[in-house]
């Protein structure tokens, strides 16, 4: 069955270039909260601190919180690019994470060329890799495009390509940062139906946002980070209700 | 835990205790799995050359041209030195040069494995192994523009080597053993600590120098028994002695092996130590 369990879960990230004696005195001295210095004397950002939470199949958790809280550095770990320092993390079931779009295109590439790429990120043989690029080719919307290098697409096609590629499977727990709902008004229409279909497949979403209505929207609980600990966690009406709201970013109705 | 008691998932799971780390098994797992998607790093390092050679006419050509020219200009030069006979020393020296760059190409390149790959690795969960790899197929794939200049020079001398050529394919297995073991290491020591490649740059320079590239090792006359303690020269010699010299002395083989198995060693212990720690350094 699928869930995500932690156990006072923390992440540190060394700061290593920070070398001189002095500036390393004055960082600790300005900012007591989340940069400290380890046993080896190396400064560290605490980046998440102590969280313990259990995510069961079927919910939906949006991970809300201000710039720097620790959301996608909290996706990261979920997603098993971050080994924790501390704590203990369990995550059943297969994971798709879409994080940044960018990662792993290849700009020199054409955009058939980009989705076998991922293809092969994803660890799938020729038969499935073709499948998709069908697939990707289908829903994009690129057409002729798709046979020309991924450097010449506009901003909006970019989107287009990395949107479909990351949305073409269904995976069981789903890590989902902001970015896939921000896109062109057209392309919008036929993403929010996609990405309603692929959340709705999914067994757990876990989605950083900043935005209050996107919360409300997709999810069922929220978790608010603030400065790598969790200080809210309950039923999303409870724990985005007293955010204030920002520009909505076209997902509302 | 009552957790722990509940039926095992029927999907993967991924657990990760910071109290119980698994780093062993967590390290062969990642050469299992970067070895079995060997196809995605030949796919990559496919791209990182059609990337670096983009608008380029002859492209990684460009590399044996010039190494065509250094041993047409340095044989004439240094066979009229040593007094060597020009067709006796022109096979030697071009598998040598060729040999000594991928072994250059590949340790300076083996220094940026994981830091080049920056951008995946803090965005998708993927083997390590799969960098080190890419980073080995990338430079065999450029030197191996480089056969026909070896083909060139021997038919141009008359060189024809024996069956014991063939050894050389075992040699070339222990140059990517090493390679792939460099990659690892000196991919997550250089992600560490940004000072290593200068430092790696200056003691390449230096073997160039004291390995028997250019000069053979006859010219040391009693002093060449020192020569085996040298990594660069016996992994070298693996290679070129069996297309060139008619063998490799047993001594060469047994140290050209000792090394490999040291590197190897020192790049797993190092792998299944720090391994977690890559994403953040990099």
């Amino acid at each position: 069955m699928p869930h995500i369990r932690a156990e006072e879960l923390a992440i540190e990230f060394p700061l290593y270039h920070v070398g001189a004696r002095s500036l390393k005195k004055r960082l600790l001295a300005r900012t007591p909260l989340r940069l400290r210095q380890d046993e080896s004397n190396r400064v560290v950002v605490a980046a998440l601190r102590g969280l313990s939470f259990a995510i069961e199949r079927g919910e939906r958790v949006a991970l809300v919180g201000g710039n720097g809280a620790g959301k996608t550095t909290l996706l990261r770990t979920l997603a098993g690019i971050y080994e924790p320092v501390a704590g203990r993390l369990e995550v059943a079931g297969s994971v798709g994470s879409l994080i940044d779009p960018a990662a792993g295109m290849d700009q020199s590439s054409t955009g058939r060329e980009n989705i076998l790429l991922r293809a092969l990120y994803r660890g799938m043989d020729d038969a499935e890799a073709l499948e998709m690029a069908d697939e990707v080719g289908r829903f994009s919307g690129l057409g002729e495009f798709l046979d020309v290098p991924v450097r010449s697409y506009s901003a909006g096609m970019q989107v287009r390509l990395s949107f479909a590629m990351a949305t073409v499977v269904t995976p069981e727990v789903l890590l989902m940062d902001e970015w896939l709902l921000a896109g062109d008004a057209d392309f919008m229409q036929r993403a929010q139906e996609r990405l309603g279909r692929l959340v709705e497949g999914a067994d757990i979403l876990v989605l950083a946002t900043h935005n209050t209505q996107v919360a409300r929207e997709w999810c069922t609980r929220a978790i608010r980070l603030e400065a790598g600990r969790i200080v809210a966690d309950g039923p999303v009406e409870e724990v985005v209700v007293d955010s204030p709201p920002l520009a909505p970013l076209g997902v509302g109705g | 835990m009552l957790e722990t008691t509940t039926p095992a998932p029927a999907g993967p799971l991924y657990v990760a205790d910071a109290s119980r780390p698994h780093r062993l098994e967590r390290a062969l797992e990642d050469l299992a799995t970067g070895f079995s998607r060997w196809r995605l790093a030949a796919a990559l390092a496919r791209l990182d050359i059609r990337n670096r050679y983009r608008g380029s006419v002859l492209g990684p050509f460009w590399l044996s041209l010039s190494t065509a020219v250094s041993v047409v200009a340095i044989g004439l030069l240094y066979s009229a030195i040593f007094k060597l006979p020009v067709a006796g020393y022109m096979p030697y020296l071009a598998v040598g040069l060729i040999v000594w760059g991928l072994v250059s190409q590949t340790v300076t390149d083996a220094c940026d494995s994981l830091t080049s790959a920056e951008g995946v690795i803090r965005q998708l969960p993927l083997p390590y192994t799969v960098h080190a790899l890419r980073c080995v197929f990338r430079n065999v794939a450029v030197a191996a523009h480089s056969l026909p200049l070896i083909a060139l020079v021997f038919l141009f001398c008359g060189h024809l080597p024996g069956p014991e050529a063939l050894l050389a394919v075992p040699g070339l297995l222990l140059v990517a053993a090493n390679a792939f073991a460099l990659a690892i290491v000196l991919g997550m020591v250089c992600a560490r600590f940004r000072d290593i490649p200068p430092i790696v740059g200056s003691v390449l320079q230096l073997a160039f120098f004291i390995s028997p590239v250019l000069w053979k090792p006859e010219l040391l006359g009693d002093q060449q028994a020192w020569l085996p303690l040298n990594p660069f020269y016996v992994l070298m010699e693996t290679v070129r002695g069996p297309l060139v010299e008619g063998g490799v002395p047993g001594m060469v083989w047994l140290s050209a092996l000792g090394f490999t198995l040291l590197t190897c060693a020192l790049a797993f212990a190092f792998f299944v130590r720090f391994r977690g720690r890559i994403a953040f350094w990099v």
